[in-house]
């Protein structure tokens, strides 16, 4: 286990590094000199130059990587060559914001699906199982921000009863923040719900034609009560690989949501970013999302070997 | 399931896509109105007489754009899904039909293609727009490399089933070479799979799609999209929202005709292949 974790633990340093590369390459290389876009067409190139060796710009590019993915490391991600403000207290005052979005989210995703999914199973040959199947079909053609908009017709439009959008931190009043993130959550969770409730009825109907289960129910066990007992674990293996890619769906879901709620997240950030031409700061939100991804799918190998040793000699 | 609900599945899935296309097609020579045309006089015009649908607050004709949106989705599916299945498709088939002397040519195709997996379509949309000045081009582009992996992963598993079986080994006997191997053997038969990805991934391109043209990372004004219309209708939701109801739907009917399409598709097609699907998401 511990030469498995390690392993892996390498190659998702190993890709956060050569995703690091692909990003500054492309953001910091090819777009041109920064300090000549700062300046304008006008500018002398004595004040170009003084520019360029302010930004750092004028170093050779392997040293500008080095610095910039060293400075990372201890959450300096530079310095907003358009607002000359650091970047990295920005993306933490934002990181926080979305991380609530996207775990609220996977919350509403759960709540949905394991009951659905389940109950789906367990009534596979009756219509009202069916129903659920084909309603999960109809929830993954609607994108997040659909529901979204859909939601705020429902519920701020007509009953009246949420905010429309607008953001209010906790620490101003706890009830109104509650109120503000449950429409972005009921929004990001119930379409990941309904992606999940397919995989959640799949698993169960597996798992229900085990010889385990069957002992287990020959043993006088009830339905629900042998699923509970036998099924759980097994049906939760493809059902966490599935939670982790869903996951990574999640949070660039949550740049879109935060646009519709005018939740200020991280990707409320990146847009204004590429609004305002703040290639830096565009370069650190994505490289931070990306991070993300791919810690996200390192703790899906990870919890996928100890929910099932099988598996930990496969790479 | 039984095999009549399934081929329902496949009819529902064909007719909606059918409907699409037929919009896109149709537009090309006629919509009721120039879906672009400015109206002061007809803005949020109700819908009836001429105007089936209505029109929004600059007075277009909801229904004229809604058909050439159908026009925008396609034509960034087509293009996106066509990138990934022509870079993936090959790198996949190396990948699988690698032998084991160059295991590192497949690990390396992997690898490289775990990490494009790192870059949804969206964050490659937002670099691009970035850098280039978001349009048309950059979003296809970006949701079709974000695509490849899927194509990828899903022509290597069933290319490395195919390189198992018993013609394989006796056109290698016979002293075939990869290539011939590749072309003969093992695109016929993966064949049905990627038709089957291919409707799976264009679904989620038009998710992809509308979730960028709602940003403003897609096909730029005045060209109508549906996502786009969203965008628009979103501050006269609580006036209007028979706006965002058009393109909504429209949205969700020609992602669910395609998923329909691809589940039916790999029922008809290969029914021992059911679980071999690529995993993706959409925006």
């Amino acid at each position: 286990m511990i030469v498995y974790l390690l392993k892996r633990l390498a190659v998702l340093l190993a890709s956060v590094a050569a995703a690091g590369v692909a990003v500054f390459a492309f953001m910091a290389v090819l777009p041109g000199d920064p300090a000549e876009i700062a300046l304008g067409v006008n500018a002398t190139p004595e004040a170009v130059a003084e520019l360029r060796a302010r930004f750092g710009t004028d170093r050779p590019p392997v040293t500008q990587f080095l610095d910039w993915f060293g400075g990372l490391a201890h959450g300096d991600f530079g310095t907003s060559y358009v607002t000359s403000s650091p970047i990295g207290p920005q993306i933490a005052d934002r990181l926080g914001v979305t991380v609530v979005l996207v775990l609220g989210g996977m919350v509403v995703a759960l709540l949905v699906a394991v009951p659905a999914g389940t109950f789906a199973a367990v009534h596979h040959r009756d219509p009202l199982g069916a129903a659920i199947s084909a309603a999960s079909q109809v929830g993954i053609a609607i994108p997040a921000f659909l529901a979204g908009i859909l939601l705020v017709f429902v519920f701020a439009v007509k009953a009246q009863a949420l905010p429309s959008g607008g953001y209010v931190p906790i620490a101003d009043d706890p009830a109104e923040w509650l109120r503000s993130l449950l429409l972005p959550w009921l929004s990001l969770g119930l379409v990941q719900g309904a992606v999940l409730t397919r995989y959640v009825r799949s698993a169960v109907l597996d798992v229900m034609r085990e010889d385990y289960l069957r002992t287990a129910r020959a043993k006088g066990r009830g339905r629900m009560g042998a699923l509970w007992r036998h099924g759980l674990r097994n049906a939760s293996i493809p059902v966490v690989t599935v939670l982790g890619l869903q996951l990574a769906t999640l949070l660039i879901g949550a740049v879109v949501v935060e646009r519709v709620f005018v939740i200020p997240g991280l990707g409320d950030l990146l847009l204004n970013g590429v609004a305002g031409r703040d290639l830096l700061l565009v370069q650190g939100v994505v490289m931070v999302l990306v991070a993300a991804v791919l810690l996200i799918n390192f703790v899906v190998d990870v919890c996928y070997a100890v929910l099932d040793p099988r598996l930990r000699g496969a790479r | 399931m039984s095999g009549r609900r399934l081929n329902l599945g496949l009819v529902t899935g064909g007719a909606l896509v059918g409907v699409v296309v037929a919009a896109a097609l149709v537009s090309f020579v006629w919509t009721p109105h120039d879906p672009t045309l400015v109206d002061a006089a007809g803005k949020l015009r109700e819908p009836g007489g001429g105007y089936l649908l209505g029109a929004d607050k600059f007075g277009r004709d909801t229904l004229s754009q809604l058909m050439v949106g159908a026009r925008t989705t396609l034509y960034v599916g087509v293009v996106a899904v066509g990138i990934a299945a022509v870079v993936g498709t090959p790198l996949g088939v190396a990948a699988g039909m690698a032998p084991r002397s160059r295991g590192w040519l497949s690990e390396l195709i992997m690898r490289v293609n775990d990490l494009v997996f790192a870059f949804p379509a969206l964050l490659l949309a937002v670099m691009l727009g970035a850098v280039y000045g978001a349009g048309t081009l950059t979003a296809m582009i970006a949701i079709g490399v974000a695509t490849v992996p899927a194509f990828a992963r899903v022509a290597r598993a069933a290319t490395m089933q195919v390189m198992v079986t018993d013609y394989v080994l006796a056109a290698r006997a016979a002293g075939r070479r990869g290539p011939a191997i590749a072309m003969r053997h093992v695109l016929p038969n993966i064949g049905s799979l990627l038709i089957v990805q291919a409707s799976v991934s264009f679904a989620i391109a038009i998710l992809a799609e509308a979730a960028l043209s709602f940003l403003g990372f897609g096909t730029r004004p005045p060209t109508p999209s549906w996502g786009r219309m969203l965008q628009e209708s979103q501050e006269l939701l609580f006036s209007t929202p028979r706006l965002a109801l058009w393109p909504g739907l429209a949205i969700a009917l020609a992602v669910l005709g395609f998923n329909l399409l691809g589940d039916g598709l790999r029922d008809h097609l290969d029914p021992k292949l059911r679980s071999a699907r690529g995993q993706e998401e959409p925006c």
